[in-house]
């Protein structure tokens, strides 16, 4: 039984066999992040963020005034989302997704710890992220960057924020993607804002399940 | 036949139509809840007018100002933008002011929202004519983490806060 060759046809051949050499000192670099990376995350629905330099770590105050830093949530998948307790739509949404993956991952409820991190400072007070973050889920935990600190930690995190007045009022564009760490406390992840939390609690599932935790 | 198909979707409308002139139906209008602190949420809901108009303004005794938003998603950056000519309502259109899309946001609460509350909303309506009229609107409050009707970007398992209606 004769099947069809697969390879294109000699002359298409070697016209891509020219593209590929010409191109392949230029690409060279690029293929290999783009391999570790691929082998590193094989199935999550999240952007995969493994081995970026940003995102390493924080110092901010929790509504009991601690500082609290990535480090106290080892062996823990963490999730962080950017936002300000204002907002209308995007933010419940995300912190909401977040509650139902807790109520999806059962016993290991535990292993997801949530952390919401105001880029609204100047209005969300201590208090009010507490009952904000809180009212989602008693778990979840609200950090609050002093305003001076917050360029700094948009920075590290890659995240943007900008305050824009309305009316009668101001607004905060900011970034929608929540991101996750590792139990090692590496970030891995970008969840975009659009993604179902099924496919969320998978990721984090993943997560948990990788063998060297 | 299309008489009576006219005439089923007009006694439609008019069955969804809460407290709405002629002109203008709102079907489904929420509020999402507050804690006690916050000092603004948005309000979402379904209109439809039957001729070309424009909601201009919204107003409401629990708020110290109301704004009409649309918010936007470009390159994974929420950005939410007051409408300064009022939001479109082109004939016969259903407009959902849905979480990801516009909505009304009530800015300086003078109390917090609690489910199962009630929120007064009036919208003022101009059509081609230039004519004005307020629409009063009862809102009810549903949880901090409900989404906007059956669909949403939510799981299909049954979440605590997920709202159907």
């Amino acid at each position: 039984m004769r099947t069809k060759p697969r390879h294109p046809p000699a002359g298409r051949r070697r016209l891509l066999a020219i593209g590929t050499a010409a191109g392949l000192a230029a690409a060279v670099p690029a293929l290999l992040i783009g391999c570790e990376r691929k082998a590193a995350a094989p199935s999550f629905h999240g952007i995969n963020l493994t081995g970026v330099g940003y995102g390493r770590d924080f110092h901010l105050r929790d509504p009991d005034g601690k500082v609290r830093a990535l480090a106290d949530f080892r062996d823990k998948v963490v999730l962080i989302f950017f936002g300000f307790t204002q907002c209308p739509d995007v933010c419940p949404t995300a912190l909401t997704r977040a509650q139902q993956v807790r109520q999806a991952l059962g016993k290991d409820a535990s292993r997801l710890q949530v952390i919401f991190v105001t880029v609204d400072p100047e209005r969300d007070t201590a208090q009010l992220l507490r009952q904000y973050t809180t009212a989602f889920d008693p778990d979840f935990l609200g950090l609050r960057p002093e305003p001076a600190e917050l360029p700094s930690v948009a920075e590290e995190f890659r995240v943007t924020y900008r305050k824009v007045p309305t009316g009668s009022s101001y607004t905060m564009d900011h970034t929608a993607l929540s991101y996750l760490y590792d139990p090692k406390g590496r970030l891995r992840l970008a969840i975009r804002h659009d993604m179902p939390a099924d496919q969320l609690a998978e990721d984090v599932l993943g997560l948990l399940g990788e063998p060297s935790n | 036949m299309k008489h009576l198909s006219r005439l089923a979707l007009a006694s439609a409308l008019a069955l969804v139509a809460l407290q709405a002139s002629a002109e203008v139906s709102i079907k489904d209008p929420w509020v999402r809840a507050t804690v006690t602190d916050q000092k603004a949420t948005g309000a979402f809901m379904q209109l439809q007018s039957s001729s070309d108009a424009r909601v201009v303004e919204a107003r409401s005794p629990v708020a110290g100002a109301v704004e009409i938003h649309e918010m936007t998603m470009v390159d994974n950056v929420m950005k939410m933008r007051a409408l300064p000519d009022g939001l479109d309502l082109p004939a016969g259109k259903s407009v959902e002011l849905k979480p990801g899309s516009y909505h009304v946001m009530l800015i300086d609460l003078k109390q917090g929202l609690k489910v199962g509350d009630t929120v007064p909303l009036s919208l003022v309506v101009e059509g081609k004519d230039k004519k004005r009229e307020t629409i009063e609107v009862k809102a009810e409050v549903r949880p901090l983490g409900a989404a906007s009707g059956p669909k949403g970007p939510m799981m299909h398992g049954d979440g605590e806060h997920k709202h159907h209606h």
